[in-house]
């Protein structure tokens, strides 16, 4: 067999054995909405583990940041500090939210902010936002997915293809068994990926130089600065890692993390696993090793995304080549179908409904929410086709904008001051300026975060536009009640 | 308590993000980066255990 045959019968089998978990994980029967989106929320710690660790730890924690330590260098290191202090957030707040969940039946980002603040303008906008900021996410899984079988079948398969055929299986998947399928994959997909990072973070210093000591020897003589910020760029200096680490570590605030959390059987799951969820930033510590072995090994690639799997292609057999392509694949395809279950939910609950079918059952719901998924997945496809500059635009602002959506849910839980139109009022000014200074290429401004200037913003047209809007009733109404987490 | 690993790994930057001394083979900002990711679920196990008396 040729290297690149070897190496896609490896893939394929990996993504068909995880694709037919995924298949086979669903409850027998009818599965009505609250199961398809929230598992009944009934998963107990390790399974909440594994879907969180799964949506955290995509195509962008493999490809993403050893291209980052590729181009960049020193900032990268910013993902492994947003990563762990964003675990102390929920920490402190996780529980509170998953008991406002179970009282009031909500399933999604969306329904939090029509229990909380009453109307439906400012939940549909939120969900609105959050359906482009996930399907924008979505195709970067999906071109991942791509680069990740281009590169490992040595050139034999094409982007289009690969992106075509599993993109059809994971929304296969989402509909048929919803969250718990996803959730089974994911189990297949951690396992590998933790696999893949210590084959990958000991395997490449140790082969091509002895070691993880002599390699970063090797790469601090060839370039002295380059594993400090600014690095390889430059303006993400000190004040530009602090800034994006404060933002980044709101990340509570995506959709598909915040319907995950229901998934949980209870608030204190939430909170164990956030103590535990720093741990397993550590394998991304490996995939840096990798990156800075590619850095000495293959240098001048024009994309810094293909160069762990360039390094990984020079280094080890072809078999070997085929184990990381599957688990990068599954690393895609776990978070695409969150993302897909997410965006159609609050799609089918939070703008559909209120504004086009009031009087709708749950059932009619869940059939809208899985005709969505049929539409978020042809759009995401089209854009991962047809990518383009504005969508890197539009990813840097993904991230920035659903940390737009902090200040509305956590003044929500702990402040009876805060109005709906407040909130709405922030939102909009926090996207808007975070998006001005993204597409004119003023990110980052004055050496902070886009994002970061946004939500300042955010919070002074909140509190400026609360301080004259009457006092509205509370939804989650009485609050000392909720405010307290359960035993 | 909580506020520690902020303090540890972020606010520092620029206190820790060197590459001398090189410890355990690494340049100094990624070894100060691995002990936190080790302390901070480790402090947090404690602050877990404070609440839940309460």
């Amino acid at each position: 067999m040729s290297p690149g045959t070897q190496a896609l019968t490896i893939i394929f089998g990996i993504v068909a054995l995880g694709s037919s978990i995924g298949f086979l994980a669903a409850k027998r029967g009818r599965v009505n909405l609250e199961e398809w989106a929230v598992a009944g929320r009934g998963l107990g710690l390790i399974l909440v583990w594994i879907l969180l660790a799964g949506e955290t730890f995509t195509t962008f924690s493999v490809l993403g940041i050893s291209g980052w330590v590729y181009s960049k260098g020193g900032p990268t290191l910013y993902v492994l500090v947003y990563l762990a202090l964003g675990q102390i957030g929920v920490f402190f707040i996780g529980p509170t939210l998953w008991v406002l969940g179970r009282k009031f039946g909500m399933q999604t980002l969306g329904d939090f902010f029509a229990q909380r603040y009453g109307g439906r303008m400012l939940s549909a906008t939120v969900a609105l936002a959050g359906v482009v900021f996930l399907i924008v996410y979505l195709q970067l899984q999906l071109t991942g997915l791509g680069i990740i079988v281009e590169v490992a079948s040595f050139e034999r398969v094409g982007r289009t293809p690969a992106m075509l055929v599993s993109t059809a299986v994971v929304a296969c998947f989402v509909l048929s068994s919803g969250v718990r399928g996803v959730v089974w994959v994911s189990v297949l997909k951690d396992f590998l990926l933790v696999a893949v990072a210590v084959i990958v973070g000991f395997g490449l210093p140790y082969i091509n130089f002895g070691g993880i000591g002599p390699m970063f020897t090797a790469l601090i003589k060839a370039k002295p600065d380059y594993l400090t910020m600014p690095g390889g760029t430059a303006n993400l200096t000190h004040s530009w890692f602090i800034s994006t680490v404060l933002v980044n570590s709101l990340f509570f605030t995506w959709p598909h993390f915040f319907g995950s959390m229901y998934t949980a059987k209870d608030g204190d799951t939430v909170r164990r696993n956030s103590v535990i969820m720093a741990l397993y930033v550590i394998p991304l510590v490996l995939i840096i090793f990798a990156g800075c072995t590619a850095i000495l090994i293959c240098p001048g690639l024009a994309n810094g995304d293909l160069a762990l799997l360039t390094a990984v292609r020079k280094t080890f057999p072809p078999w070997l080549l085929g184990v990381i392509g599957g688990a990068g694949a599954l690393t895609a395809m776990v978070p695409a179908a969150i993302q897909i279950l997410s965006a159609s939910t609050l799609l089918a609950k939070n703008v559909y409904r209120p504004f086009f079918a009031p009087e709708i059952s749950d059932e009619g719901i869940g059939s809208v929410a899985r005709f969505a998924v049929g539409v978020i997945t042809v759009v995401a496809l089209y854009l991962a086709l047809n990518s383009s500059t504005t969508l890197v635009g539009l990813l840097i602002l993904a991230y920035s904008g659903v940390a737009q959506f902090a200040p509305g849910i956590v003044l929500g839980i702990t402040s009876r001051r805060v109005t709906g139109k407040g909130v709405l009022a922030g939102l909009l000014t926090g996207i808007a300026v975070a998006g001005f200074l993204t597409f004119t290429h003023r990110d980052p401004f004055l050496g902070l975060n886009a994002g970061f200037i946004g939500l300042a913003f955010n919070l002074l047209a909140l509190a400026a536009v609360s301080s004259m809007t009457p006092l509205e009733p509370n939804g989650f109404d009485p609050p000392r009640a909720v405010a307290r987490t359960p035993s | 308590m909580a506020l520690v690993p902020f303090f540890g790994m972020c606010f520092s930057v620029p206190l820790w993000d060197r590459v001398a001394p090189r410890v355990l083979g690494l340049p100094f900002n990624l070894f100060w980066l691995m002990a936190w990711l080790v302390l901070t679920p480790a402090l947090m196990s404690i602050v877990y255990r404070i609440e839940r008396k309460r």
